[in-house]
């Protein structure tokens, strides 16, 4: 389809927190010198008094939100996945974690569809790092749309946020007035036979999958969670209840991730039914443009029919 | 410094050191050598500099102090329960499961306390974001945090040296507890910080040095870094781990391990015999 609009959810980012600049005058941006890939320097040039840069120290730099969060500020600290959840980990969780202060991490350039930066910059970690912080909420939206309302909506919510958006343009899945509620998973499309529960960019690949799997007579139920922590247990237990089977969706390690979460969730529900994750298999990523490396790694519409199928088969 | 000023903060100091103690002992565990080499400059901080308020401990203007070496909690305990921040009581709970005292500073649990601390390298960055805050806001409030020399080591302390400066951060000071111990042995033989001075100079900070038991040269110290415009200032303050405690007094031992119950008491009478001598 030619006519798809495709936006990467970091200018989603970019264009929210200008927006939030004539709204509300207690937003403060932090980057470590990443800003033009951020999209933080929209925020710099439309508001340049409240824009910081830190250089290329994201130690400091969440300790600057942290103690600017102190005195009142609403602070967006922006930087690359992998260097806001991996190299600042131990800041997030004592100084920003810890404190429960309101911080909102802005982490650009998650998962493999970074591309040709390679495997240094691919993080995969990140959403298993920030799940075992307590009182951390992760939001990983699907679209440009998603993206904006969730960084709206965080801006409105007093405490630590991690907010995953990525290098890569993505389909825009959502109308213009889609509401975004906190912390509660999406059902985008209902159906018996097996539940899919996808995040991120993995959203538009389930809804493509699930026209794949119409095809062949399965009849799939769509859940976008846009929310990992808190996770909606609530909605994605009932629906594996109903389905019997579930797959999980998401560009990040299989381990600790969305799949993870969900496990654990379906494990604790007393639903007994079988859970198969997709997702980047316990490797590194490699060199590549982000479409074909998607595909590589199985992170597509015909990645989560292939899991779709074995859920099914392993159904008692 | 006025001499009734100089004898009233060493009678408050002295009252603090006696605070570690009993905290400490009490405890059975906590680091009472690095609490005594800073609890002057904190005693100073609390009682004849900074805007504070016991009362009124979240008031927007007031001055910060962040503990960046948070294992010297029981020094800092010991000054707020002495200022009114918290009853007196509370330093018997020291670090116990009901405790408002943990074991590191946690503004979660403690009034009076502004960040929580303990993970070495990380209040100085904290320190620098509420300074940051100030100026944004056009408040004239200060932020003032308390390193270790050993904690410097941390590399993070740098990155926070180099913004301080860059962003002109003169409303913050910090202090180098320069005891010249760490869990290992000296700070030399550890993993060499010096030179310290030369080392913040070049991070293009305003430095001072000073006898970090000497009220008056903290008191100079503090009031000159307030007229310095332009950069922070770094207190770079000679001190002795143990300060007060005879045999605790420049011993790497009592870094982090806690005095019996004689050892205890024997630190209590030197500290009361002290007192007494003050007061007299």
């Amino acid at each position: 389809m030619a006519d798809v609009i495709k936006t990467a959810t970091r200018d989603a980012y970019g264009k929210a927190l200008v927006e939030l600049g004539g709204i509300n005058d207690k937003v403060v941006v932090l980057d470590a010198d990443l800003a033009a890939a951020t999209k933080t320097g929209m925020f710099k040039k439309a508001y340049p008094d409240k824009f910081i840069d830190s250089g290329i120290a994201e130690s400091n730099m969440m300790g600057i939100a942290a103690g600017l969060a102190t005195t009142g500020y609403t602070v967006f600290a922006s930087t690359f996945a992998m260097f806001a959840a991996g190299r600042a980990f131990e800041q997030v969780r004592n100084s920003i974690g810890y404190p429960h202060l309101n911080v909102k991490i802005g982490a650009t350039h998650a998962g493999i569809s970074v591309g040709e930066d390679g495997a240094s910059h691919q993080c995969c970690e990140d959403i298993a790092l920030m799940r075992t912080i307590p009182g951390m909420t992760i939001i990983n939206p699907a679209d440009a749309v998603e993206a904006r309302a969730a960084v709206l909506a965080a801006a409105e919510y007093e405490g630590p946020v991690y907010m995953r958006f990525g290098r890569l343009a993505v389909p825009q899945i959502f109308d213009e007035d889609y509401k975004f509620e906190w912390g509660k998973a999406v059902t985008l499309k209902e159906g018996k036979d097996v539940t899919i529960c996808a995040t991120g960019l993995l959203v538009n690949e389930a809804i493509e999958a699930e026209k794949l799997l119409a095809a062949e007579g399965i009849d799939a139920e769509i859940i976008n969670v846009h929310t990992i922590k808190p996770l909606d247990a609530e909605t994605i237990c009932a629906s594996a209840a109903k389905t019997g089977c579930v797959v999980t969706a998401e560009e990040h390690n299989i381990i600790g991730g969305l799949g993870g979460a969900v496990c654990e969730a379906i494990c604790e529900s007393g639903t007994a039914v079988p859970v198969v994750r997709l997702g980047v298999n316990d490797v590194y990523g490699k060199s590549g443009p982000a479409v074909e490396l998607l595909h590589i790694y199985g992170l597509d519409a015909a990645g989560i029919v292939e899991k779709a199928k074995k859920a099914i088969s392993l159904k008692k | 410094m006025d001499a009734v000023t100089r004898k009233q903060l060493k009678i408050d100091a002295c009252k603090a050191r006696m605070g570690i103690i009993e905290g400490v002992a009490n405890a059975k565990s906590g680091h009472p050598g690095g609490s005594l080499s800073c609890v002057d400059i904190i005693t100073y901080l609390y009682f004849n500099h900074m805007n504070v308020n016991p009362a009124d401990p979240k008031n927007e203007d007031r001055d910060r102090f962040v503990l960046s070496k948070g294992h010297a909690a029981p020094a800092l305990y010991a000054v707020l329960a002495l200022k009114g921040f918290f009853p007196r009581e509370w330093i018997k709970t020291l670090r116990k499961s009901d405790s408002n005292l943990q074991g590191h500073p946690s503004m979660k649990y403690t009034p009076g306390v502004d960040m929580c601390t303990g993970s070495l390298g990380q209040g100085i960055s904290a320190a620098c974001g509420m300074a940051l805050g100030a100026k944004l806001a056009n408040k004239n409030f200060r932020v003032y945090t308390v390193l270790g020399d050993g904690e410097i080591e941390e590399g993070q302390v740098w990155e926070a040296a180099m913004y301080a400066s860059a962003k002109g951060l003169d409303n913050l000071v910090a202090v180098v507890d320069n005891n010249n111990l760490q869990i290992d042995g000296t700070c030399a033989e550890v993993n060499s910080p010096y030179p310290i001075v030369e080392k913040f100079k070049a991070f293009n900070w305003n430095v001072i040095e000073i006898d970090a038991h000497s009220f008056d040269e903290i008191d100079a110290a503090f009031n000159q870094a307030k007229e310095t415009k332009g950069k922070p200032t770094a207190i770079i303050a000679k001190s002795i781990k143990g300060k007060g405690v005879s045999y605790m007094e420049n011993q790497v031992g009592w870094h982090g391990s806690a005095p019996n119950a004689e050892q205890a008491e024997q630190a209590m009478t030197e500290l009361k015999a002290a007192l007494s001598e003050l007061e007299a």
